[in-house]
């Protein structure tokens, strides 16, 4: 696995894709491939794609057009989908076939009150493709979301945010070190990302995965609940049950899974937690 | 004098109570939509006015409930196995008489079946073998020696071809050894008529008949003409057995129901059809009701109950049946179909507060797979009927949805579904059903030069086998059009001798007495494993197929190298090879005349049969191994369709119902949480996506809202889920009384969540 420690998107994109530094001759037309494609996914007229599906009532209102994103700086313990964490590992599609896909399921979003949603992976490790997308989308009258970690949150222009009809926030852990324990990164970007969706008043779900052993200490809880409640732009909070399918998924990449023998949160805990929120007057699911 | 003469010169003090109905031409010929239209009263609020069951209704049913254990266990309640029966062959029965508001069953106890030997007596005979009960060898005698069956003559002019088709299990689950079904009669007649003025119309018919000279087609309209007429007397006999007297038009809103049930009970007394279809009756009887309501003479409770009570009739109708037609069609079905709502030509919504009450017996007696209940939907219905269509379907999975756009605009808004998706206007066409075949061997069969895969037997005429060391689409497709071909030919032929025969030795009096003089006839054929041939042809096209021979050279297995597209995942690469193969099929059979003029059709829709088609068929291309179910009905295969729900559906949608008109089955399974947190949210999304399913020109989705982990607990513990309705292709059924191995498939097919 190569280094992921640059925060930024172009440069740890640009890692991520081009492996190894010494570039010989025989290499030079693949290298010029890659100049090429990562130039289309800078100015986002191309996407790392992991995959695209229709789901209802889970990424954001309706029926929506999830499209999953490739590359991810965060190594999040519970990640169910670390295959989406290399840039390099998608297929390359362009912002045209995309788009014409979205236009196709118009009638769809039109009658189920859904949308497009962006995913990933992280899908602002793509900012220009998403900005580009979520633009057409207006353009379309079609309803659009961002599913974040708000870790890049400063990679995102204000055109995009323009252009954005709703965020998922997914705020991990609400203590600093339990933050950095999970995912591996720094918890601040994502609360600067979320006070600046405040002042946009653009609307926010936040999502907290409660890993029992892991996220979910009281004080953590309280932690995220607090951050949470001064954004009067939150309109619920959904907290969701850690489950083992994910564990398949590192099987197969040869990668050590850490949560291996870690029970779902039972529905106490999970009552709890919620609680936690709803005592802030948030609403929760 | 008009038809309904009756009606206004008859009156007595009840019915000065009423005011008349609307009149028009209706009264002057028989013309149901037309009474309709000018009588039903459009109900568009929400849920909130419905009734609980009465003390009467849970009583009922409980006693029935306390013997479904003992029917599921032996497979049989009981039967009467020396009675053929007939619509006045048995004496009247009852559940809970005095309690009883609708009556009459089809012997004379409940769950109690009939022999009807008509269809062919080796069925009646194996069935009594398989439950235990005496073969009467008078019986044997008569119906062997004396009086010749429907399958007998069937098998006494089938070509051989035909019969090498049928035993290699390349066309399977042909109505010729029981009754072919699939015919609705107009039983609203009995009650907006009565009987008499049904006679009186068909001696008019009688008369034209006589006029003309008497060719074959003739001298047969008129011989039906009079078993239409003796089934007609022969129902006044049987309702008046149970104290009622139809030969004159309902007047009270329970009279109404009475009377319609007692004209389909006769049809069920008499006749093992495949799928025994009710119509589509609640605005009709509506209209009873609310002059009822209006008159002070009925209440919401008094109303529902009359609903209850009549669908606790329906679910008990029974029939005797062997083992292996329960392969085919598992769970015992009888696909008592109820067609509800829909639009009518006016834009007004043919909902009405009975058509609630039929979907409100699913919470009042529990949730049941019969009557099938069928919403015909359209984003123009009322919201709030919408959204109650939409919470029974999440809390109880018992009800399938069909699109009434499509279907009004090649049927008008008078068509009912018989069976599962299979529309016709009632009291105006019937169909001659005719199964289906298994296009996926014959796929096998054109690589093999007409050899069949797992015996090795020349089946279809000798080709040349493909030689190839990796397919060549090029090579193969023409192969498989060569292969259809013949098997269009064959398969039309079969039914043309089936339905021949069933129309001369078990012909369907009184359901065809509850028909127009002239009727417009299907021919009803049909394809399973269309996924299966789409994702073969995917990758024969786009990935590296070869072939796995054996020492004889038969190709029994495949091997393939990379990736293909799958039907499924709304991708057109592959769905457009689906739609290709029905479409071209379509036209193959169109080039064979049939029986009676009748116009050709075809369905995707398999019913069970998936798994008995999957267990007779080899290895195929597209990396499905042997003895492997197919999908059901023109689903995409389980587990392959990875981008959603509604992408599958969407596949499925592009499947033009043009050359499909006898109907395209969907099944989908999706867990509560893949539909929203709260039920509201459930209702709103199940809403949104069967809108955007229809308005994508889908014809058909069931849909069951269900954990997998239900399933697999009911699989171990029966006794605890003796009302699970779970929807199959085009059908419901009790889970629990599906075989292992159908319970296995339903597991095995993709939950949608997230």
């Amino acid at each position: 696995m190569p280094a992921v420690n640059l925060g930024l998107p172009s440069a740890g994109a640009a890692i991520d894709l081009v492996d190894g530094s010494s570039v010989s001759s025989e290499q030079a037309e693949l290298a010029e491939l890659h100049h090429l494609e990562m130039e289309a996914i800078h100015n986002g007229s191309v996407a790392s794609v992991h995959s695209w599906e229709l789901v209802t009532a889970v990424d954001g209102p309706g029926t929506r057009m999830t499209l999953f994103l490739s590359g991810c700086l965060l190594r999040c313990q519970y990640c169910h989908n670390p295959d989406t964490w290399k840039m390099r590992d998608g297929l390359l599609t362009t912002l045209d076939d995309l788009v014409t896909r979205v236009k196709r399921y118009k009638g769809v979003f039109d009658a189920t009150g859904g949308g497009l949603t962006i995913s990933g992976g992280e899908p602002l490790m793509q900012p220009a493709f998403v900005a580009r997308i979520f633009e057409e989308c207006h353009k379309l009258g079609v309803h659009t979301t961002l599913d974040t970690s708000g870790f890049l949150g400063k990679s995102a222009s204000d055109t995009l945010l323009d252009n954005l009809d709703l965020v998922l926030l997914d705020v991990k852990s609400g203590l600093p070190e339990t933050y950095k324990e999970v995912t591996g990164r720094e918890l601040a970007p994502t609360v600067a990302f979320g006070d600046r969706l405040a002042e946009r008043k653009i609307p926010v779900w936040v999502r907290f995965v409660l890993v029992p052993g892991l996220t979910d200490a009281v004080d953590n809880v309280d932690a995220v609940a607090e951050i949470v409640a001064r954004w009067p732009n939150v309109e619920r909070v959904e907290v969701l049950p850690f489950h083992q399918m994910g564990e398949d998924k590192w099987d197969r990449l040869n990668l050590p899974y850490p949560l291996h023998g870690v029970h779902p949160p039972d529905n106490e805990l999970q009552e709890r937690v919620r609680d936690q929120f709803r005592a802030r007057g948030l609403t929760v699911f | 004098m008009t038809i309904t003469e009756g009606v206004r010169s008859d009156k007595d003090a009840t019915q000065a109570e009423r005011p008349d109905f609307v009149s028009g031409p209706w009264q002057d010929s028989i013309d149901l939509r037309d009474f309709i239209q000018r009588n039903y009263t459009p109900y568009l609020g929400d849920a909130t006015f419905l009734a609980g069951p009465t003390a009467r209704t849970t009583g009922v049913w409980a006693k029935l409930s306390a013997m479904f254990p003992e029917e599921r266990r032996k497979g049989v309640y009981d039967v009467d196995a020396t009675t053929p029966s007939s619509i006045t062959a048995h004496k009247p029965g009852y559940i809970d008489q005095p309690n009883e508001v609708i009556v009459g069953l089809q012997t004379d106890a409940p769950l109690k079946r009939a022999i009807m030997p008509f269809g062919g007596w080796r069925m009646v005979a194996t069935s009594l073998e398989t439950y235990g009960y005496p073969v009467s060898p008078e019986l044997e005698k008569i119906f062997t020696d004396y009086r010749k069956t429907h399958n007998t003559a069937v098998f006494d002019v089938y070509p051989p071809g035909v019969r090498r088709a049928r035993n290699s299990h390349l066309i399977t689950g042909l109505p010729d050894a029981y009754g072919r079904g699939r015919i609705i009669g107009d039983y609203r007649r009995v009650a907006l008529y009565g009987v008499d003025a049904l006679i009186a119309g068909k001696k008019n018919d009688r008369a034209e008949l006589d006029m003309e000279p008497s060719t074959e087609d003739i001298i047969r309209a008129r011989e039906e003409n009079s078993e239409q007429i003796r089934a007609l007397k022969e129902l006044v006999q049987m309702a008046a057995s149970y104290g009622s007297d139809i030969s004159k038009p309902a007047v009270t809103a329970q009279e109404a129901v009475q009377w319609l049930y007692f004209a389909y009970l006769g049809a069920v007394k008499e006749q093992n059809g495949a799928a025994m279809s009710f119509g589509r009756n609640a605005a009709f009887l509506d209209t009873y009701m609310e002059r009822d309501i209006a008159a002070g003479l009925l209440t919401e409770s008094g109303a529902q109950e009359l609903i209850d009570d009549l669908v606790i009739k329906l679910r008990i109708v029974r029939f005797l049946r062997t083992p292996e037609y329960d392969e085919i069609f598992a769970g015992d079905p009888t696909w008592v179909t109820e067609s509800l709502a829909g639009i009518g030509e006016d834009g007004r919504a043919l909902v009405t507060k009975t058509t609630f009450r039929f979907l409100q017996t699913l919470y009042n007696i529990g949730a049941a797979p019969e009557p099938n209940l069928t919403v015909l939907w359209s984003d123009a219905l009322p919201e709030g009927f919408k959204r109650f269509c939409a919470q029974v379907s999440i809390d109880t999975s018992a009800i399938q949805f069909e699109s009434d756009e499509i279907i009004r605009a090649e049927m008008g808004d008078d068509a009912a579904i018989a069976c599962c998706v299979s529309p016709m206007r009632v009291g105006k066409q019937m169909q001659f059903f005719g199964a289906r075949v298994n296009a996926v061997k014959a796929l096998l069969y054109s690589i093999n030069g007409g050899k069949d895969e797992v015996s090795g037997k020349q089946v279809a005429p000798a080709t040349a086998p493909n030689t190839e060391e990796i397919l060549s689409y090029d090579t193969v497709f023409p192969a498989y059009l060569e292969t259809l071909e013949w098997l269009a030919e064959t398969y039309v032929t079969a039914l043309n001798c089936i339905h021949y025969m069933h129309d001369k030795y078990a012909y369907e009096r009184l359901e065809m007495a509850l028909h127009d003089k002239e009727i417009i006839r299907t021919m009803a054929c049909g394809i399973a494993g269309l996924s299966v041939v789409a994702d073969s042809l995917s990758a024969i096209k786009y990935a590296k197929v070869r072939p796995v021979r054996d020492e004889t050279g038969l190709v029994v297995d495949y091997t393939i190298e990379g990736e293909f597209p799958q039907f499924g995942n709304d991708d057109d690469r592959v769905d457009s090879m689906a739609v290709d193969v029905m479409e071209r099929f379509m036209t193959m059979i169109r080039k064979h005349p049939t029986y009676r003029g009748a116009i050709h059709t075809q369905s995707i829709l398999t019913i069970t049969s998936n798994v008995v088609y999957g267990k007779a068929t080899g290895n195929t291309p597209d990396g499905r191994r042997k003895g492997e179910p197919f999908a059901p009905g023109a689903n995409p295969m389980n587990g392959r369709d990875t981008h959603g729900m509604l992408a599958s559906a969407l596949s499925v949608a592009k499947l033009p119902y043009s050359e499909a008109q006898d109907g395209i089955s969907l099944t989908n399974t999706v867990v509560p949480s893949g539909l929203g947190h709260t039920k509201e949210e459930q209702i709103t999304s199940l809403v949104g996506l069967i809108d955007a399913f229809t308005s994508a020109t889908g014809y058909h989705i069931n849909v069951n809202v269900l954990n997998k982990d239900t399933l697999e607990d009911a699989m171990l513990h029966p006794e605890n889920y003796p009302q699970l309705t779970i929807r199959v292709s085009g059908y419901a059924v009790n889970f629990v009384r599906l075989t292992r191995e159908q319970q296995m498939d339903v597991i095995s097919r993709t939950f949608h969540s997230h």
